[in-house]
């Protein structure tokens, strides 16, 4: 049996790393723990509310309802359904998110009953011309960033991690982001974005987390606030439900036609 | 007559519907400016138009989104072309959903298709032209539309009664063929004529970053045949509408940045059978500006096995396109094209752009150009119509 050694030897190996993490292990193992507490939610739906603001305070709002669809092995299914401004009311967009590699988007133009397959490389892109990118509002999985945990830091009432990740796509808008996650549920309380030149660029900062089937964590708002701009996007979730009993069927060509 | 069992059917299913369960209404009111740069080519065409329109949809869902009612009344009124004033039912129809099947019965509408330039696959919806020369905009046709939703794809299958004519600008009109349409003639190749019932199937899947549609129409031609001929002293031109057997594909490739389209024809029972396709690209940059815009790059083919005798315009043409999206809060758009007949160097160019003004209004600018316009090709009608069109829309 030539090979138990060298798997007793990697597992010793494995084992003493454990009590001495390297900054890129914890940070790894924290995103990890996010990832698997927001675990097994299986499906959820919310209205949301876009308020965007100018520097000159000028506003304009957007209504969108989402629904979600957990993939087990993969990233979610998303639908998203607009209902203003009323000129894209109608307008429904499908996403297929994937661990690795890119993403499958379909977008359905109600004018002209069309849908069209679009390509999922516009990550940077802004999203509804907010001050979110497609790759903030996308589904975060842990395999499409490199991590590093920097430091504790107080946030609010508790303490936080402080960790960095790097995004794998080359596409991506940033260089890094920095974000603090809360020790205790392992929810993210704040992220910092640096463009692709590494200067700041934009904050979010997460408000009025509830709690909902006695273990998923939602932020009832998220605030953007662009530096460079001084442009802000704040996101109001409202009516949040889980089980809905949704199947791949609800995420499909034939219900983004329908989707209302 | 079966179109209007359908209409029936539709209203019974309807009326089943709890009142207290409310719907919901939206759509817009416009009003458009058309201005012609030049004089017509026949002194009886009209100058600048003035038109308004509106669309209002009704939307009611019961059973969580299972069951659904929609009602889409659509109208236009022309200052002066009297052809171009119309009103349409756009959509009426009641739909069911189920785990593997779907079925819609009324008045609806249906795109199939993936290219820019024209829609050849394009063919459930008849052309509502006045509205547009682009043909992307369509009269509503009543339908039973049957979705069977399998492993292997997704299969619809449709059962086409009540034939809608094509809509053309009067004889004062502008943007017509140089003999004016005369609609109220309307023939038909078969002896069952319009109460011909039409049929058609579409196969459709997704093969990872691979769409891919096939499909088959068997009734009446949606786009007509002319046939010269003398009313009241003055040449028309008689619509023929034969009945053809359609086979196509439609396919699209999103490979990153790429967009690979391809649409495929072979129709019988018009003339000879013969074949036509568009195929092309669109390749976008994205973020070419601080501000976030994209820019996409559109280039394609538009061919007809007939050359010649096509009876469109594009036997061998070329169409290259630049989008531009800026973005932006007001949602700014810019579409700006050009189709060159490879044959005879006509050449159509155009620009499309959009954007929302505060939150309930929108304008549109449209233009128009037709330059180097040979007598032979199918465009001469147009040749003096070169025209700037700006809509202001209010959204409710």
């Amino acid at each position: 049996m030539m090979l138990v050694k060298p798997l007793l030897l990697v597992g010793l190996i494995y084992s003493t790393t454990i009590f001495a993490l390297s900054p890129e292990e914890k940070g790894l193992e924290i995103a990890t723990e996010v990832d698997k507490r927001d675990t097994g939610f299986a499906d959820s739906k919310a209205d949301l509310v876009m308020l965007l603001k100018n520097r000159h305070g000028e506003e304009s709002t957007r209504y969108i309802r989402l629904r979600t669809l957990e993939v087990k092995g993969d990233g979610d299914k998303s639908m998203s359904i607009f209902d203003r401004p009323r000129d894209v009311k109608g307008t429904a967009f499908l996403s297929f998110t994937h661990k690795v590699g890119s993403d499958d988007q379909w977008l359905y133009l109600p004018a002209l009953k069309r849908v069209k397959r679009i390509s999922s490389r516009n990550k940077s892109g802004s999203f509804m011309g907010s001050e979110f990118a497609y790759e903030d509002i996308s589904s975060q999985e842990v395999e499409k960033y490199k991590y590093k945990y920097i430091k504790d830091d107080a946030c609010g009432d508790s303490t936080c991690f402080v960790i960095e990740r790097y995004p794998v796509d080359e596409l991506s808008g940033y260089t890094r982001q920095v974000a603090w996650v809360d020790q205790k549920e392992y929810r993210p309380y704040k992220i910092v974005y640096y463009d692709r030149k590494n200067a700041l660029l934009k904050t979010l900062t997460y408000k009025g987390y509830q709690q909902y089937l006695g273990k998923y964590w939602r932020a009832d708002e998220m605030f953007m606030e662009n530096h460079q701009t001084g442009k802000t996007t704040l996101l109001s979730w409202k009516n949040y439900k889980f089980g809905n009993g949704y199947t791949n069927r609800d995420f499909d060509r034939n219900s983004l036609k329908r989707a209302r | 007559m079966l179109a209007r069992l359908f209409l029936l059917f539709t209203l019974v299913g309807v009326s089943s519907i709890s009142l207290a369960d409310q719907g919901e209404w939206s759509g817009y009111v416009a009003a458009e400016w058309r201005g012609f740069t030049g004089s017509p080519l026949d002194s009886e065409q009209q100058g600048d138009t003035t038109s308004v329109s509106a669309q209002a949809e009704y939307y009611r869902e019961w059973e969580n989104g299972k069951q659904s009612f929609r009602f889409t009344p659509f109208i236009r009124i022309d200052g002066r072309d009297t052809q171009r004033s119309h009103f349409d039912v756009r959509e009426l129809n009641w739909t069911t959903v189920h785990q593997d099947w779907e079925l819609t019965v009324g008045v609806g509408k249906v795109f199939w298709g993936v290219t820019e330039s024209q829609h050849l696959v394009d063919i459930i919806n008849q052309t509502d032209l006045v509205e547009s020369i682009d043909g992307e905009e369509k009269l509503g046709q009543s339908m039973l539309k049957l979705s069977l939703v399998r492993d292997w794809g997704d299969i619809d299958i449709f059962i086409l009664p009540g034939f809608r004519e094509r809509t053309y600008p009067s004889r004062t009109g502008r943007l017509r063929t140089s003999a004016a349409v005369a609609v109220n003639h309307a023939e038909y190749g078969s002896s069952s004529g319009r109460d011909n019932i039409d049929a058609a199937v579409r196969w459709s899947q997704s093969f990872g970053d691979w769409d891919i549609g096939v499909s088959h129409f068997s009734g009446t031609s949606r786009e007509p045949r002319f046939r010269f001929a003398v009313d009241h002293g003055r040449t028309v031109l008689i619509p023929v509408y034969d009945t053809i057997d359609q086979t196509a594909l439609d396919l699209q490739a999103t490979k990153d940045d790429w967009l690979w389209k391809l649409e495929l024809i072979s129709r019988s029972g018009f003339g000879d059978r013969y074949t036509a396709a568009t195929g092309g690209f669109e390749y976008t940059l994205y973020g070419v500006t601080d501000g976030g815009a994209d820019l996409g790059l559109i280039a394609e083919y538009l061919y007809d096995s007939r050359d010649s005798l096509a009876t469109t315009a594009f036997a061998n043409d070329v169409f290259l396109g630049a989008r531009l999206a800026l973005n932006d809060e007001a949602s700014s758009e810019l579409l700006a094209g050009i189709i060159v007949d490879i044959d005879d160097s006509s050449r159509i160019a155009s620009i499309e752009a959009s954007r929302r003004l505060g939150d309930d209004w929108k304008i549109n600018l449209e233009a128009r150009f037709f330059s180097n316009i040979d007598k032979q090709n199918f465009l001469s009608g147009f040749s003096k119509d070169d025209f700037v069109q700006l809509e202001l829309a209010w959204y409710f």
